[in-house]
């Protein structure tokens, strides 16, 4: 059972406190950026978590959630000044019911051929919106510059505000996660992961089940999206729609260790710090210096801890106890 | 005699060009401990996975209580109060004894402490409640079998289908597990079972039916069944006929 222990509760707290009060003492708006990043990446993380890590749906498409989350709030606003707050629980919606129409086919895919189904999806979406005239196909879409204040969802002067709103929506996906995770559905997400035999002998409808996994992954993935472009402001497929968003997403989920709430918000504090500062110290050298290095690390944590980092952090604590 | 609980009518079903059931037909009524046997390949594990909706027989139908089952998922199945285990075990790895059991029971009880007590008192039933926060991976091959029957009975099933629960156990182990089964047979549970092993077949059943080569050859009393020519030839041999 996923109770808490009283030093799990303590470490979180202490955290949090410390993460609500970085921004007054971040200098520079380098430092806010990465957390913002960290924050989105483990956002979706622990989206992609629900789906993977419980229901073994292994998802490489996650970003064509992520882009129809952006896309749609983002065309709601340039074209009919559509407040994105409205825009992003629509883009969740739009998305939630794209996985669903997606799911139903693949519903009895599993492992493998789930995985490339899904790289195709993601590879179809960027296709699709490349193409697509009305969201402004390969130019994309700019957004417009309005006064900057919480219900425009923008903010010039400072990252703080989004610094605290991607946070917000971390933490809330965190609680979505736990309350999936520790009630009948978890159970069922985690039945079907096993196998489909061993689910639909326990009386549970795995169709059913599996796409509400998918849906509600969708959902959180696409809140993601619509906070990137609200953040960047510019959105075009090349940026929002590529596979490496997937991988990255992935990564963060399993590196940090699928299958448990907080694992992938432990992969993203580790891997979007490195990736963003190889990317920022070595990239411009154009030698790929920065994706070695990446690579390397990635490499080392899935040779030595295939269970992820989450993984050998419990079983420390399981000796230490 | 006591209601119907499980009526299976010309049950046929064909891999390819290999006729696996052929229009086997059988009843299971309420309270009964049915028993089916036969040699390797005979089709009997076919069978359950028709009766239970993991295959659709091409032909004959399965009344479960009245109602015309023969088409519908597993997971209906299991919901209306069929449930089943499998001659290699399955369970869920990477869950504890007490979660693999609470899944079960989550069918009947939407919630979590719900789900929890009553996998408990399932547990508590087939003894394995002392073992229950050990994963379920470390168990033996004996309480695998014991958890997997919890699981089965957790989602609350009137007809309990084992598949070869005595298989690979020692004596030991045999005696208790025939124990549980009269046990689950007394809460009112009706019970169909293939089992290989004749000492619990002729200890549990009312009845025995014998499948060979996809066919049912006779149906009767255990005592009766194995002084059946027919059968000795097919299954039993000479030497257990000269051994009763």
């Amino acid at each position: 059972m996923r109770t808490f222990t009283s030093r799990q509760v303590s470490v979180s707290a202490v955290v949090l406190v410390l993460l609500l009060f970085f921004p007054l003492v971040a200098r520079g708006s380098f430092p806010m950026h990465v957390m913002i990043m960290l924050f989105m990446f483990a956002m979706m993380g622990v989206a992609w978590n629900i789906m993977g890590g419980y229901a073994g749906m292994f998802s490489f498409g996650q970003v064509a959630f992520f882009g129809i989350g952006a896309y749609t709030s983002s065309y709601l606003l340039v074209t009919h000044h559509i407040s994105p707050w409205i825009g992003i629980f629509v883009g969740g919606i739009l998305a939630a019911l794209t996985a669903a129409a997606i799911g139903i086919p693949c519903s009895n895919l599993r492992g493998h051929y789930f995985a490339i189904a899904s790289i195709a999806f993601g590879e179809i979406v960027r296709i699709q919106f490349n193409n697509w005239k009305l969201i402004g196909a390969a130019e994309g879409l700019t957004l417009p510059m309005l006064p900057e204040s919480f219900a425009n969802f923008m903010f010039h002067s400072s990252k703080a505000p989004y610094y605290y709103i991607i946070l917000g929506f971390l933490l809330a996906a965190l609680i979505v996660c736990y309350l999936v995770a520790t009630s009948k559905m978890g159970f069922y997400f985690r039945a079907i992961k096993e196998s489909h035999e061993v689910a639909k002998v326990l009386g549970i409808n795995f169709v059913h089940y599996r796409l509400m996994a998918i849906m509600i992954s969708a959902f959180l993935t696409a809140m993601a999206g619509t906070f990137y472009a609200q953040y960047i402001l510019y959105l075009d497929p090349e940026s929002v729609l590529i596979l490496p968003i997937s991988v990255q997403i992935v990564l963060v989920a399993m590196l940090g260790g699928a299958g448990s709430v907080i694992g992938p918000v432990i992969g993203a504090a580790i891997l979007i710090p490195v990736s963003e500062i190889t990317r920022v110290m070595l990239g411009h050298k154009g030698t790929g210096i920065d994706m070695m290095v990446y690579g390397t690390l990635i490499m080392l944590i899935s040779v030595y801890q295939p269970q992820g980092v989450w993984g050998l952090l419990s079983s420390i604590g399981r000796r230490a106890r | 005699m006591s209601a119907l609980c499980l009526e299976v009518a010309g049950i046929t079903k064909r891999f390819g060009g290999l006729l696996a059931n052929d229009a086997i037909s059988f009843a299971a009524h309420d309270g009964e401990i049915v028993s089916i046997i036969g040699p390797n390949g005979a089709g009997k594990s076919t069978l359950f996975s028709c009766i239970t909706g993991f295959y659709p027989p091409n032909a004959g139908t399965v009344r479960f209580r009245g109602q015309d089952i023969t088409r519908l998922g597993a997971d209906r199945i299991c919901k209306l109060g069929i449930a089943r285990t499998f001659q290699i075990v399955q369970i869920i790895t990477d869950m504890t004894v007490l979660e693999n059991v609470m899944t079960g029971a989550f069918l009947r009880h939407a919630r979590n402490g719900a789900a929890r007590a009553r996998a408990e008192e399932v547990l508590r039933f087939t003894g394995l409640i002392d073992k229950q926060h050990m994963a379920a991976t470390a168990l033996t091959i004996a309480d695998k079998k014991r958890l997997e029957v919890s699981m089965a009975l957790a989602t609350g099933p009137t007809l309990l289908m084992l598949d070869e629960a005595m298989a690979g156990l020692t004596p030991v182990e045999l005696k208790d597990m025939i124990v549980l089964i009269r046990q689950v047979r007394n809460s009112g549970v009706t019970l169909v079972i293939v089992e290989h092993v004749m000492e619990a077949v002729m200890e549990l059943s009312d009845r025995v039916i014998v499948i060979n080569s996809g066919r049912k050859i006779v149906e009767g009393p255990p005592a009766e069944v194995v002084r059946n020519p027919e059968v000795i030839q097919a299954y039993l041999g000479e030497r257990y006929h000269a051994g009763r």
